[in-house]
């Protein structure tokens, strides 16, 4: 594995940096050890990654976790306070953003208002000095790439959100950078333009082999777009790892919580487990928690059992349907808890039956133990499928 | 009447949902009435004397009706040095005024946007100091060379337009995201100097022509400091020669109302006309 950080934690032995590339013909990008803070924030806290060519990286995490903060230090809007950045084995930790060959999509509409979609995707051209004639013939190529040859004379307020974004792009790759930098380019569009747009910009970077780093708070996103996905907190990485593995094996109970659902039980420490609904499973992360210490135990939803059973412990309070399975919430000693279940075998529960809930997985993670959530009034709660 | 956004100008007009018409039309009618009186009443006030004066000057000292008082005009002992002078200075305060007030508004907005609330209130003191106190302050600071030309006087207009200038860039700088148009230029090779010519500057092109409309009208009408730094510009020239003609002084100062008028004009309509071509050129 060609791509660790410091202080990543948990990362899988069978990740694959840039495996999702068709080409890797990117640079290879290092933040070492990065520390920057504003104030008294500590915004970067000791941050390191590395980026394979070709391979498309996201930076995923709640707002204020250092996140963007990491993508502007590598683009150079922003300057750490120590630490280097590295792009192909050259330190540009000094180096002006002007010169450090990389394209940006932004947050926010970032097209020159005053110019058509044509000089916008040129602009980076013309900067370089390039001639007339290329300019335009390469602008109507990345046009094409992003689907909007016929737009190219638009200006940007006559362009839709999504359109916009599409132009931005094929204005960051026209330059041919060495490094994609997406700041959560697909944040202001809607729910539909977003997953088409998340497949656009996936396909054109797997084609071109264009080394990326993308930043999001969207989970979703993160999971389906990227080679691998680092998950922040406090201006570290928690862990950075395939989004298969970050899922199935989360390193700590931050992570488990951030990506995907994750359910809350009482357990109980007890030798090298944890007991928990009449089991003892051995505990995945590292933790202090003496034995017999109260603890909660974090498993997902498609963890846990359900059996219908008249003298049940549990009672089913609520369903969503969810297509070919329906996530049925149990009320467990005072908490709610989500168990995904085949939407034929729940087809037969009604809010009120009384079940037994139980951990089918191997493993579990344990973390402090919370005070738990009032369980709501039992109610069917059915989910349009389409 | 069809509810079409303004901007949607690629939308198909005939697809734009009809407005129900209002329930009770009188309700529409009569702000409409209202807005007609006040129109023809703020009319009323500038016109009025506006005709008086071109009467005043059509007529001569005999009673009879004549254009000669403005045929006289050029002819007049002193009228062309100053309106010349004039002209000279108006566009000489307008590239200082841009050169100075410009970068320092881009600068305070990316870089000091903290420090925005100070600047308004520096920016506006020239309104509140008396014209002296300009002066003599001016005439500390100024180079030697300068003083006992006329582009003294355009240092000094340079300070009195400050407040109409940089307020006119402060809005246009408000309405555009200035930071993220920036560092997308960085980020796409463009340097500082690159970035303000061809991101900054035309995408605040109405906010640059507001301002120097505002700074052309201020140096085109201001009289005191012209007065106290004793050089003759029109308005000077005006009060001057009142004492001897007043019908062509009257004249002279409708003519110099119509000129401002049309020069504002013919500054307006060229950024008028630009954005326009912007939006044919989109459209096509």
């Amino acid at each position: 594995m060609t791509a660790v950080t410091a202080a990543a934690v948990g990362a899988s032995p069978d990740s694959a940096p840039g495996s999702g590339t068709g080409t890797a013909s990117g640079s290879p990008v290092e933040l070492v050890d990065l520390c920057r803070s504003f104030g008294a924030t500590r915004a970067l806290d000791h941050l390191s990654l590395t980026v394979a060519p070709g391979e498309l990286v996201a930076l995923l995490g709640p707002s204020g976790c250092g996140k963007t903060t990491a993508l502007r230090v590598l683009a150079g809007f922003e300057t750490a306070d120590s630490g280097r950045v590295v792009v192909q084995g050259r330190e540009i930790s000094r180096v002006p953003a002007q010169r450090r060959d990389m394209g940006m999509v932004f947050q926010s509409y970032s097209l020159f208002p005053n110019l058509n979609a044509r000089d916008n995707v040129a602009f980076g051209l013309r900067m370089r000095g390039r001639k007339s004639a290329d300019r335009r013939a390469q602008a109507a190529e990345m046009l094409e790439l992003v689907g909007l040859a016929s737009q190219a004379d638009q200006y940007p307020h006559q362009l839709s959100g999504g359109q916009q974004q599409r132009v931005a792009l094929a204005r960051a790759l026209a330059i041919e950078p060495s490094v994609l930098l997406l700041d959560e380019p697909l944040s202001a569009l809607d729910a539909k333009v977003r997953l088409q747009l998340r497949d656009q910009i996936r396909a054109l970077q797997t084609r071109l082999g264009t080394t990326t780093l993308f930043v999001t708070h969207d989970q979703e996103e993160a999971l389906s777009m990227a080679d691998r996905v680092g998950v922040m907190q406090s201006g570290r990485i928690e862990q950075i790892d395939t989004p298969s593995a970050l899922y199935e094996n989360p390193g700590s109970p931050f992570v488990a919580e951030f990506v995907g659902l994750m359910n809350r039980l009482p357990g109980t420490v007890d030798g090298a487990g944890a007991a928990v609904l009449g089991r003892v499973l051995p505990i995945r992360n590292q933790h202090r928690f003496p034995l017999g210490t109260s603890v909660d135990v974090l498993v997902r939803p498609e963890g846990l059992g359900l059996t219908p059973a008249e003298d049940g412990r549990h009672e089913v309070v609520a369903k969503t349907f969810l297509g070919s399975l329906t996530r049925v919430s149990v009320a467990v000693d005072g908490r709610m808890v989500l168990v995904d279940q085949p939407s034929e075998t729940a087809a037969r529960l009604v809010p009120g039956h009384r079940v037994d809930v139980a951990v089918v997985g191997a493993t579990v993670l344990v973390a402090d133990s919370t005070p738990p959530a009032a369980v709501p009034a039992a109610a069917t709660v059915a989910a349009d499928p389409s | 009447m069809a509810a079409v956004a303004s901007r949607d100008l690629g939308a198909p007009l005939l697809e734009a949902p009809a407005a129900p018409s209002a329930p009770g039309g009188r309700r529409g009618r009569t702000p409409r009435v209202w807005r007609f009186v006040v129109l023809l009443l703020a009319g009323l006030y500038f016109l009025v004397p506006l005709y008086a004066a071109l009467r005043f000057a059509l007529k001569t000292s005999q009673g009879r009706t004549s254009i000669t008082a403005f045929t006289s005009i050029p002819h007049q002992q002193g009228f062309m040095p100053a309106f010349t002078l004039s002209l000279r200075l108006a566009l000489v305060t307008t590239v200082i005024t841009l050169l100075l007030m410009v970068p320092t508004a881009v600068y305070v907005h990316l870089r000091l946007p903290g420090l925005r609330r100070l600047f308004d209130g520096i920016t506006i003191l020239p309104i509140v100091i008396p014209p002296v106190v300009l002066i003599v302050g001016v005439l500390q600071v100024a180079p030697r060379r300068l003083k006992g030309t006329p582009y003294l006087l355009a240092l000094e207009y340079a300070v009195l337009a400050m407040p109409f200038a940089y307020r006119s860039l402060d809005a246009g700088l408000r309405a555009i995201d200035l930071k993220t148009l920036f560092e997308a230029s960085r980020s796409l090779g463009g340097g500082w100097f690159k970035t303000i010519l061809r991101v900054v500057l035309p995408n605040l092109r109405a906010a640059l022509l507001a301002a120097t409309v505002l700074t052309v009208a201020l140096v085109l009408g201001e009289y005191t400091m012209a007065n106290l730094d004793q050089y003759a510009t029109v308005p000077v020239w005006i009060v001057s020669f009142d004492q001897d003609n007043s019908h062509v002084s009257v004249a002279v100062s409708l003519l110099a109302l119509v000129v401002t008028w049309v020069f504002l004009l013919a500054i307006s309509s060229l950024g008028w006309r630009r954005s326009r071509r912007a939006v044919r050129a989109g459209l096509a």
